[in-house]
C-alpha cells in the first residue's frame, strides 16, 4: 500500500508540477495559432507571479491573487501587442524585450515581499469522488487551479476546432491577407489572442507563487515559461498534446526529485538541468520532422502585418 | 477621425540614426516619472544614476570594464541577428567560456607561466563557441529552433557552474564558500591603468568591435549573413548557405560571449563563483539591437547600458533605492527602441475617413 | 459620357455607379477621377494593363481600400461600402487574381469564412453541393484546399461568392490561371449568370477575351479613364491604343536558325516534393541547344515551382546525371557552383528572391554577380559593382534613383528590367527565366522579349516558364508542357497551335517515346 501510495504522490506532484506550464503553453497556443509568436512567456509569468502574491498578501484573497496576475499578465501582453501589432515591431526581438522588463520589473516591485509567507491555495476535494483510493486523490483531490486548466484545456480545443470564431482565428494565423480581404480584422482577432495568452501566463505565473511554492523569488519561473515555448512546438500546436507534455515535463522535474530522496549522490545542481536537457532533446525529436511541422504550425507565425488603405 | 500608418516611399535615412537617441529620451521621460513615483527628486535620482558614476577616472575605467563583457557578446549577437539566428544563449556561452579558461587556470594552479593567460584566452573562447555549436548542430542537423536550444543550454550552463564550485572545484581553504581559490598571477588579465582596475579585457572588446566592423562592411561573408537574415529565398537564390550563416553566428557569438566570460573571472574576479555575470549575456541583446546591430553602434550601446548597472549600484548606495531599477530600465529602453524603430518605415497620419465597422 | 443606350428596357438603374473616385497612395495617384457604370446582368469590361489602377478601383468597391474623394452609387442609392462584409450583404461578390483561401482547411470551412450564419457546416456543404451543380463546378467541400488544383481553387472562389446570390459578380484576371479549354467553360458560367441578371465587372488586360465576352469596356490607363466603348466593335488593334495609347509594340524575332551546342540537358530527373503542398516531378526529359528558346507552358502549380528549382540548385536532384549544364553533371551541384558553369536565373518573386527589398541597387548587384571578380580575398569591390550596376541600369533602361535606391522603391517593370539585365550581362551559356514579363508593363514586357531574343540569337540557350501563351508562342522555337509534374515532348512552335498546348496543360500527351515532333493524341 505505501507503494502505491508512493506513486500516487508522484503522480500528483507530477500534475501540479506541469499545470503552470499547460497553462502558459495554452495561452501561447492560441497565440500563435493567430499567426503571433510571443516570446515573452518568462516575463509575463514572472509579472503574473509577483502581481498575484501581492494581491494575495494585501487581501487574502486567493481568487483576488489570481485575478490580478491575470490583469498583470495581460497588461504585460498588451503591451507586446501594441508593439507588434500596432507599432509592427520585430515579434522575436519585442518577445525578448518584454521577458527581460518582466524579470527587471518583477524583482523591483516584489523586493519588499521576498520571503514573507502566505497561506498557499487551499485543496478542493471534490465530495464523494475525492474519497475514492488511489483514483481518488490522483484525480479528484486537487487544488482549483488545476480543475481550471483541465476545464481551460476542453475549451480550447472546443473553440480552435468547433467554433465558428476559432475557425477565423485559425484563418488569421494561416494567411492575414486573404483574413483581411475577405474583411475580418486581423489585429482585433490577434489583440484577442495575445491577451488571452497574456491571461493565461499570469495564471500560470501565479500558480507558481500562490500554490506551487506559496512564496515570491526573484526569477523564480527558472524559465517555465521557455519550456513552454517550447512545449507548444512539441505538440505541434495540437491542444491534447500540451497537456501530455506539460505532465511530460512535470514527471521529469519531479523524478529528479524522487531520484536524490532516494538517496542517489547527484548534485542537486546536475538534476536541476533535467528539465532544460529534457526540452532540448524533445524539440530535436519534434522538429526533425520538418513536413508535420509545416503541416501543423500557422503559416504566417511572426510575420508582421499591415493593412495598406 | 483616427491615426495611422502610412508606409513611407523611402525609410527616412535621419531617423535611421536618431531613432535610438529618441528612444533614449523617452527612457529618461519614464525615469522622471518613475523617480517622483517613487518620492525621490527625479533630478537628483537621474543624476545619480547617468552622472555621477562617471564623474571620476576610476568610475570611468569601472565604466570601461562593465562594458567590455557587454561588447564582446553584443558584437557576436549582432552578427547573428544580422543573419536571423537568434542565438539568445549569450550567458550561457560567457559561463562556459569562464568555466573553460579558469578552469585551465585552477589545472595549471601552482605550476604556471607567461604562457598560461594565453592559453586561457584560447580556452574561454574555444569553451564559449562549443557551447554555441550545440544549438547550430541541432538547428542545421535537426531544424531544431535555436532560440529555444540556446537559452536552455545557459540554465544548463549555469548550473553546471553552480555544481562545479559547490563540489569538485572549490576552494580547499575556502571554508566551504562556493568559490574557487583565487587564480595566480600568471592567470590574471594585467591592469594597464595604474589604480584602477582597466585590465586588457577591455581592449579585447574593442578589438573585437573594430574587427567585427570591418566583417560586416567590407567582407562578402558579412554580405551573406546580412542577404540571409532579409531575404532567405534571395539567399537560396544566389546560393548562398542558410546553414553557414548559422553555424557563422553561433560560432562567432559564442567564442566572444566566453571571450567576454573569461575577461570576467580573469579580470576583476580572480576566480569562479556561481554568479560571474549580472546577466550580461541578456543585456547584450539589447545592446545589440540599441547600437542597430552595427558593431560602431553596439560600442556606444554598450557603453550606455554599462552605465546603467553603475547608476543602478549608485542608486542603491546613494538614495538606497533596489538595484533591481537596472533591470527596468534596460527592459523599458529596450521597448522604445523597438517602438521607434518603427517610424523609419512609417509615418503617422491622420485619416478623416468614416470609421470602419466590424463584420 | 456613359451612355446607356446598349441596355434598353427597364433596368434604367445602374446597378454599381462610381463618380469622381479618387485614391492617393504613397508617390503614386492609384485613382484619378474615375467615373464607372455598370447595368444589370451587364458584363461590363475594366481594361487597362499592369499598374492602370483596375486593382485599386476593384478593392474600393468591394470594401478592402477606401477612396479618397468620389461617390459610390448602388442600385441608385450612394452609400458608403466601408468592409468586404458590408460589400457582401449588399450583394457583391469577388474572386481575387491572388486566391483569398487557406490551405489548411477544407472547401466547407473556407466557405463558411465568407457565409455569415454558416454554424451548421453539414448544412452548407449541401448548399455548396447544390450550386456547384447548378452551374457546372463540380468540387468536394470535405477537401482540404491545398490538395487543390489552381483551377478548382478558383470555383471555390466562384462558389463562395455564388453561394451569396450577388448582383454583382467582380473577376480579376480570372483566365490566368486556367488552360484554353477551362476559359471556354468560364465564360459559359458568366453568361448564364448574366443571363439571370448578374452584373459582371471583368478585368482584364487580354483584349481578345474582352471582345468575346464583354459588352461594354472602360479602359483605364495611368489612374484615369481613358475611354469606354463596346468591345465587340473595336479591334485589337483600337483597344489597344486606348489601353497603352499607342500601337501594341512588337519583338523583331528573326532566328538565324543556328544551334550550338547542348547547353541543358535533363535525364530522367524525378523528384519527390519537399513540401507537402509541393508537386513531384515524374520523369523529366528536355534538351536545349545553344542558341535557341524552349517554352515551358502549363497551368500554376504544376511543378513549375520544383523544376525550377531543381535546375536551379536549390533543390538537389536524385542523380548528378539527372541534370547537366553545358556537359558538367550538376544534379548535385549547389546554386552558385551551377552558376560557375554558365547558369544564369530569372525567378518569378522579383522581390525577395530575384532581389533583397531593402537592399541597394549596388548590393543587388552583388547578390548574383559574385563570381565576377567582384569579391577579392574575401573582401568586396565596391568599385567594381557599381559599374556593373550602372551598366544595366543604362543598358536597360531601368527608371531608378540611382545605385542607392532600395529594390522595392522600384516598379514591377524596372525591377524585372535590372534582375533580367543583371543575369544577361553574366554572359550565361544558359539563362533560364520564370514568368518573365508577369505583372510588367506593356513597354517593359516588350523590352524584354527582346532582350531575350537577342540573348539567343548571340548563341545562349535560353528557357522560358510561363503561364502566357501568347507570350511562349511569340518568342519560343519550341514548346514543352508541364502537367502534373510531367513534361510533354517539346514540339517546334510553327507545328503546333493553342489548341493543342491546351489539351497538353490538361495533362492529355504522352511522354513515353519523348523524342522530337512525337505525336501525342
Amino acid at each position: 500500500m505505501a507503494e502505491i501510495d508512493t506513486i500516487v504522490a508522484i503522480l500528483v506532484a507530477t500534475m501540479r508540477a506541469g499545470t503552470p506550464l499547460l497553462f502558459a503553453a495554452l495561452g501561447e497556443l492560441i497565440t500563435e495559432k493567430a499567426g503571433v509568436l510571443n516570446l515573452g512567456i518568462e516575463g509575463m509569468m514572472l509579472v503574473g507571479a509577483v502581481a498575484g502574491f501581492i494581491a494575495m498578501v494585501l487581501t487574502g484573497s486567493p481568487l483576488i491573487g489570481v485575478l490580478a496576475a491575470m490583469a498583470a499578465g495581460m497588461a504585460m501582453s498588451g503591451l507586446f501587442g501594441f508593439l507588434t501589432l500596432t507599432l509592427m515591431a520585430n515579434q522575436v526581438a519585442t518577445g525578448l524585450a518584454l521577458t527581460i522588463f518582466g524579470v527587471g520589473l518583477s524583482a523591483f516591485v516584489g523586493l519588499g515581499y521576498i520571503g514573507n509567507p502566505i497561506q498557499g491555495l487551499p485543496g478542493l476535494a471534490i465530495p464523494v469522488l475525492g474519497d475514492i483510493p488511489v483514483l481518488g486523490s490522483l484525480l479528484f483531490n486537487h487544488d482549483p487551479l488545476v480543475y481550471v486548466s483541465l476545464v481551460l484545456l476542453a475549451a480550447v480545443t472546443w473553440f480552435l476546432y468547433r467554433s465558428r470564431a476559432g475557425l477565423i482565428l485559425r484563418a488569421v494565423g494561416e494567411s492575414h491577407e486573404a483574413a483581411h480581404a475577405i474583411g475580418y480584422s486581423v489585429l482585433k482577432i490577434r489583440y484577442l489572442a495575445v491577451l488571452f495568452g497574456g491571461a493565461t501566463s499570469g495564471i500560470a505565473g501565479a500558480y507558481l507563487s500562490l500554490v506551487y511554492t506559496p512564496q515570491w523569488a526573484e526569477n523564480m519561473t527558472a524559465g517555465r515559461g521557455w519550456i513552454a515555448l517550447a512545449l507548444v512546438v512539441f505538440a505541434t500546436w495540437r491542444p491534447a498534446r500540451v497537456l501530455l507534455g506539460a505532465y511530460l515535463f512535470g514527471g521529469i522535474t519531479i523524478m529528479g526529485l524522487h531520484v536524490q530522496a532516494a538517496g542517489f549522490a547527484i548534485s542537486s545542481h546536475l538534476v536541476a538541468t533535467l528539465p532544460y536537457l529534457a526540452t532540448v532533446l524533445v524539440l530535436v525529436l519534434i522538429s526533425r520532422d520538418a513536413t508535420r511541422i509545416k503541416l501543423n504550425a500557422p503559416a504566417a507565425l511572426g510575420k508582421p502585418f499591415h493593412s495598406s488603405g | 477621425m483616427q491615426l495611422r500608418l502610412e508606409p513611407r516611399a523611402m525609410p527616412s535615412k535621419w531617423l535611421r540614426y536618431s531613432s535610438p537617441l529618441i528612444a533614449l529620451a523617452l527612457t529618461l521621460v519614464f525615469g522622471v516619472i518613475l523617480f517622483s513615483a517613487l518620492g525621490q527628486n527625479p533630478a537628483v535620482a537621474l543624476y545619480t544614476f547617468f552622472i555621477r558614476p562617471i564623474g571620476t577616472l576610476y568610475g570611468l575605467s569601472e565604466l570601461c570594464i562593465k562594458a567590455a563583457p557587454l561588447l564582446l557578446c553584443a558584437v557576436g549577437l549582432a552578427i547573428g541577428f544580422r543573419g536571423n539566428v537568434w542565438n539568445i544563449g549569450a550567458e550561457g556561452q560567457l559561463t562556459m567560456g569562464a568555466i573553460c579558461g579558469g578552469g585551465l587556470a585552477l589545472a595549471f594552479y601552482g605550476d604556471e607561466g607567461p604562457w598560461l593567460l594565453p592559453l586561457m584566452i584560447v580556452g574561454g573562447g574555444l569553451g564559449g563557441m562549443a557551447w554555441g555549436a550545440i544549438p547550430a548542430f541541432l538547428k542545421t542537423r535537426f531544424n531544431a529552433n535555436e532560440i529555444l536550444t540556446s537559452l536552455m543550454l545557459t540554465y544548463v550552463a549555469i548550473q553546471v557552474l553552480g555544481y562545479l564550485v559547490h563540489g569538485p572545484w572549490r576552494d580547499p581553504e575556502g571554508f566551504n564558500f562556493p568559490e574557487t581559490r583565487l587564480f595566480g598571477e600568471d592567470a590574471l588579465l594585467p591592469v594597464l591603468i595604474e589604480g584602477t582596475r582597466f585590465h586588457f579585457g577591455v581592449v579585447l572588446a574593442v578589438l573585437a568591435a573594430m574587427i567585427g566592423w570591418v566583417f560586416v562592411t567590407r567582407t562578402f561573408a558579412g554580405f551573406q549573413i546580412k542577404v540571409v537574415g532579409q531575404a532567405m529565398a534571395a539567399a537560396n537564390y544566389a546560393g548562398y548557405s542558410g546553414n553557414r550563416v548559422v553555424w557563422t553566428g553561433f560560432l562567432i557569438g559564442g567564442g566572444l560571449a566566453g571571450l567576454a566570460g573569461l575577461g570576467e573571472v580573469a579580470g576583476p574576479m580572480g576566480q569562479l563563483n556561481p554568479t560571474i555575470s549580472p546577466g550580461y549575456g541578456f543585456a547584450a541583446i539589447i545592446v545589440a539591437f540599441l547600437g542597430r546591430l552595427h558593431p560602431a553602434g553596439v560600442l556606444l550601446a554598450s557603453l550606455l547600458m554599462a552605465l546603467m548597472y553603475l547608476g543602478g549600484e549608485s542608486l542603491q548606495m546613494n538614495l538606497n533605492l533596489p538595484l533591481a531599477i537596472t533591470g527596468v530600465f534596460q527592459g523599458t529602453l529596450l521597448f522604445f527602441v523597438l517602438a521607434s524603430d518603427v517610424f523609419i518605415r512609417f509615418r503617422v497620419k491622420l485619416v478623416h475617413n468614416v470609421p470602419r465597422t466590424a463584420p | 459620357m456613359t451612355s446607356q443606350a446598349t441596355n434598353p428596357g427597364p433596368a434604367a438603374t445602374p446597378q454599381l455607379e462610381l463618380r469622381g473616385i479618387v485614391k492617393q497612395y504613397p508617390g503614386t495617384l492609384a485613382n484619378d477621377d474615375i467615373d464607372l457604370t455598370v447595368m444589370p446582368g451587364e458584363v461590363h469590361a475594366l481594361l487597362g494593363e499592369n499598374g492602370a489602377g483596375k486593382s485599386t478601383l476593384v478593392k474600393i468597391i468591394y470594401g478592402v481600400v477606401q477612396a479618397d474623394a468620389g461617390e459610390i452609387h448602388w442600385n441608385g442609392e450612394r452609400l458608403n461600402i466601408s468592409n468586404p462584409a458590408q460589400a457582401r450583404h449588399l450583394g457583391i461578390g469577388m474572386v481575387f487574381q491572388h486566391f483569398n483561401l487557406f490551405d489548411t482547411l477544407t472547401v466547407a470551412e473556407n466557405i463558411a469564412l465568407c457565409v455569415e450564419d454558416s454554424r451548421d457546416l453539414a448544412k452548407l456543404a449541401e448548399q455548396v453541393s447544390a450550386v456547384s451543380e447548378r452551374y457546372g463546378l463540380p468540387i468536394d467541400p470535405r477537401r482540404h484546399v491545398h490538395t487543390l488544383s489552381v483551377g478548382e481553387r478558383q470555383r471555390v472562389e466562384i462558389i463562395r461568392c455564388l453561394l451569396q446570390n450577388p448582383k454583382l459578380l467582380i473577376m480579376d484576371e480570372p483566365t490566368s490561371v486556367l488552360t484554353p479549354q477551362e476559359v471556354e467553360v468560364l465564360f459559359q458560367t458568366l453568361r448564364r449568370l448574366a443571363g439571370e441578371g448578374c452584373s459582371i465587372l471583368y478585368i482584364s488586360h487580354k483584349l481578345d477575351e474582352i471582345k468575346e465576352l464583354c459588352e461594354r469596356a472602360t479602359v483605364l490607363r495611368g489612374g484615369k479613364v481613358t475611354a469606354t466603348c463596346d468591345p465587340r466593335r473595336e479591334t485589337p488593334k483600337s483597344l489597344a491604343e486606348m489601353m497603352i495609347g499607342s500601337e501594341l509594340p512588337v519583338c523583331q524575332n528573326v532566328d538565324g536558325g543556328d544551334r550550338g551546342e547542348v547547353c541543358l540537358e535533363v535525364d530522367g530527373l524525378s523528384l519527390p516534393a519537399d513540401d507537402p503542398f509541393g508537386t513531384e516531378l515524374t520523369e523529366i526529359h528536355l534538351n536545349i541547344r545553344g542558341g535557341e528558346i524552349v517554352g515551358i507552358a502549363g497551368v500554376a502549380g504544376n511543378g513549375q515551382k520544383e523544376l525550377l528549382q531543381a535546375l536551379s540548385g536549390e533543390m538537389k536532384a536524385t542523380h548528378a546525371n539527372d541534370i547537366r549544364i553545358a556537359g558538367t553533371p550538376a544534379g548535385h551541384l549547389p546554386p552558385g557552383h551551377r552558376r560557375g558553369e554558365g547558369l544564369a536565373f530569372v525567378p518569378e518573386e522579383r522581390l525577395g528572391r530575384g532581389a533583397v527589398p531593402e537592399m541597394s541597387m549596388s548590393d543587388n548587384t552583388l547578390l548574383t554577380t559574385y563570381q565576377k571578380d567582384m569579391v577579392r580575398s574575401g573582401f568586396i569591390q565596391f568599385d567594381r559593382i557599381d559599374e556593373y550596376c550602372k551598366t544595366v541600369v543604362d543598358d536597360f533602361n531601368v527608371v531608378c534613383a540611382g545605385n542607392h535606391a532600395e529594390a522595392r522603391s522600384l516598379s514591377g517593370g524596372n525591377l524585372q528590367k535590372f534582375i533580367i539585365g543583371r543575369e544577361i550581362l553574366l554572359g550565361p551559356k544558359l539563362l533560364i527565366l520564370a514568368h518573365p514579363t508577369w505583372g510588367v508593363d506593356v513597354g517593359a514586357a516588350t523590352l524584354i522579349r527582346q532582350a531575350i531574343i537577342d540573348l539567343r540569337n548571340k548563341g545562349t540557350a535560353v528557357l522560358v516558364v510561363s503561364e502566357d501563351l501568347e507570350e511562349l508562342f511569340e518568342i519560343s522555337d519550341r514548346i514543352a508542357v508541364i502537367s502534373n509534374g510531367r513534361l510533354s515532348p517539346a514540339r517546334r512552335t510553327g507545328d503546333t497551335d493553342v489548341e493543342e498546348v491546351g489539351r497538353w496543360m490538361a495533362g492529355m500527351f504522352d511522354t513515353a517515346g519523348s523524342g522530337e515532333g512525337h505525336h501525342a493524341a
